[in-house]
């Protein structure tokens, strides 16, 4: 019972930070990016090739994951993303739409469309027991990784100047450039840190989701519901939503394995029936 | 003052008749699909899947063009559509025609209970809600094995022939005409709900739903509608699919599916039904010839084609339809044009 809670904290945490980039892009910034999930999915192969190709200690992959996938999101939205910010959800959609077909098909073109294994450092793999808890090294490991990072977000948006300058920018753009705040520069580098933490997140999950080139599909609703339910106004609410999901999924894959996901879809649209702006928005059920 | 007011009417009515009048590029059209029958015999196959693809547009155009509901999920009716048939024809009976009735009573009943979830919330809550459904059925399908198959799919979906008289041959000639005229009727229809008063009452819930409301219009029941015709429509096209091919699997309710037929109306011009159309014949052609040459990775250029649409400007690549001549488009765009003029 605790141990499946646990395994799904640790997947909670896990969901969290890979959509934490989306719930600022989609619910900041209000530009609907299904492409999240291919950052999450370049993380991970870069994890992959660092490791098996190069040898590469799994410890150095991780920031490099984050680096490597923030510079792609940079210039990605240097490129393209900057010029539909004001452009419609559809034209949006059709546009990240676009991009996932093509890293998918670009993945399966390089690197083939197996599924992809590390193999974890010693002292993360394996289990011990803890007050009765069957604690896994390597989730352990997330919890700590993905708790140091909420805070340090949460704490990055309150207090810095960065912060208060990114939620002046999304409140309004206009009034912010007026008063001297660079929007573009903020918004590219939001943008970038999102994507980063996808990948972040995608190199941490190969191991826990397993990585083939379907992951951006088969996750984007994941990261989706992480960010409709959990609302927009704070990173609170995603990282609640992403707590609830993760548990959820686990305890249900365990006790009720037939009904398979099935309970996460019909408790989203549940919540979106009865609070349309999320469970933890400030416009509340309307 | 009633004078006046019946002016406006006769003037509206006017006007929803000119639009209504049938052009000659449209007569142009079917007569160039009717005459495949005979100029394409060894190209049956791929026409058929053309006509069900169009007709499916078409149903996403009635949301999509008319309501403004851009939906993720669209494959949920399409695929609910193609399992009531299969299902249909398996225990209760093979007679196409009533099949697919059946099919397009299941997805709009479906429909209806569903377009309760798209009145509320944002765009993203309603992309959200259609991409949710769709996977949810998805699910439903891969779960309840002793019913669809499962990840295997029905088999033994077994058909009479059309109305006991037309037997699908091996060539797909029957299949290819019965799409076709399952298209024709129901474009005929949607053509009629569009060109109505209700069609028009929709433009202007898409164009400001507040000011449409204050202007007595009820948003609610008029999306409700059309979602449903919409969810109906897409229903029989999956049907379609289901009886011409004699076979559903799970691939009908994937996502690629949502994402392919937005891409087909995107291509083919939103919110004038023949963009369904057109859409289609352009997409089927495109993806053949990829598939052709980069058998693997034609995903890799859909992908590409989309973002190149959205780079460019849907408007700007569908604006040829202004060259048709008497289009609706053309009068479309002199109205923009004046408006704007009248701005300035």
């Amino acid at each position: 019972m605790l141990t499946i809670l646990f395994d799904g904290i640790a997947y909670g945490m896990l969901l969290f930070v890979l959509a934490c980039g989306l719930s600022v892009t989609l619910g900041l910034m209000n530009f609907v990016n299904l492409a999240h999930g291919a950052f999450a999915m370049a993380g991970g192969y870069v994890t992959v090739i660092m490791m098996n190709r190069y040898g590469i200690s799994f410890y150095w992959c991780l920031p490099a994951a984050f680096i490597v996938t923030a510079l792609a999101g940079a210039v990605l939205e240097r490129l393209l993303y900057r010029r539909l910010y004001s452009a419609s959800h559809l034209d949006q959609v059709l546009f990240s739409i676009g991009l996932v077909f093509m890293s998918i098909a670009a993945i399966d073109y390089f690197m083939g469309g197996q599924q992809q294994l590390i193999n974890l450092p010693p002292e993360l793999s394996g289990r011990f027991g803890f007050m009765g808890i069957d604690i896994g090294r390597y989730r352990l490991f997330i919890i700590v990784i993905c708790a140091v990072l909420t805070v340090a977000l949460q704490l990055a948006l309150t207090r810095t100047r960065f912060g208060s300058q990114l939620r002046a920018a999304v409140d309004d753009g206009r009034v912010a450039r007026g008063m001297g705040i660079n929007v573009s520069v903020i918004f590219a580098l939001t943008f970038a840190l999102g994507s980063g933490l996808a990948g972040l997140g995608g190199a941490l999950g190969t191991e826990l989701l397993g990585l083939d080139p379907n992951f951006p599909l088969k996750y984007l609703i994941y990261f989706m519901i992480v960010v409709t339910v959990g609302g927009t106004s704070s990173i609170t609410g995603p990282f609640i939503a992403a707590l609830l999901l993760g548990i959820a999924d686990v305890a249900g894959k365990y006790y009720v394995p037939q009904l398979g996901a099935f309970i996460i879809y019909a408790v989203m649209i549940l919540v979106l029936i009865l609070r349309p702006h999320g469970l933890f928005s400030r416009e509340g059920g309307r | 003052m009633s004078g006046e007011r019946n002016n406006a009417s006769t003037e509206a009515m006017e006007l929803l008749r000119r639009a209504g009048r049938w052009q000659i590029w449209e007569f142009a059209l079917w007569l160039v699909a009717i005459a495949a029958i005979f100029v394409l015999p060894s190209q049956m196959l791929i026409l058929t899947e053309i006509a069900i693809l169009a007709l499916f547009a078409v149903s996403l155009d009635l949301i999509l063009g008319y309501a403004g509901i851009v939906s993720l999920g669209h494959t949920a009716f399409f695929g609910l559509g193609a399992y009531a048939a299969g299902l249909f024809a398996v225990h209760v009976s093979g007679e196409p025609v009533i099949g697919l009735f059946a099919a397009g009573l299941v997805s709009g009943l479906f429909g209806f209970l569903t377009s309760f979830l798209v009145l509320r919330g944002s765009d993203l809550t309603r992309l959200m809600t259609t991409f949710g459904v769709a996977m949810l059925l998805a699910e439903l399908v891969n779960q309840a094995a002793w019913l669809t198959g499962g990840a295997d799919g029905l088999s033994g979906v077994m058909l009479n022939p059309i109305l006991g008289y037309f037997e699908f041959d091996l060539w797909g000639r029957t299949g290819y005409i019965y799409c076709l005229i399952v298209l024709i009727v129901l474009t005929y229809v949607a053509r009629r709900i569009v060109n109505s008063p209700f069609g028009l009452s929709l433009k202007a819930i898409k164009r400001n739903q507040r000011r449409a409301s204050m202007l007595g219009i009820s948003p609610t029941r008029r999306i409700v509608a059309i979602y449903t015709v919409s969810a109906a429509y897409a229903g029989i096209a999956g049907a379609l699919l289901t009886q011409t091919t004699s076979f559903v699997s799970p691939d009908v309710l994937a996502f690629h599916r949502s994402a392919e037929v937005l891409l087909v109306l995107v291509i083919g011009g939103v919110g004038y039904l023949y963009g369904g159309v057109f859409g289609a014949v352009v997409f089927s052609i495109l993806r053949n010839w990829l598939s052709v040459i980069t058998p693997q990775y034609w995903m890799f250029w859909i992908g590409l084609v989309l973002i190149i649409i959205v780079l460019v400007g849907r408007e700007r690549l569908t604006s040829w339809q202004t060259l048709l001549p008497g289009s609706a488009r053309k009068r479309e765009a002199r109205i923009q044009h004046t408006m704007a003029e009248e701005g300035k």
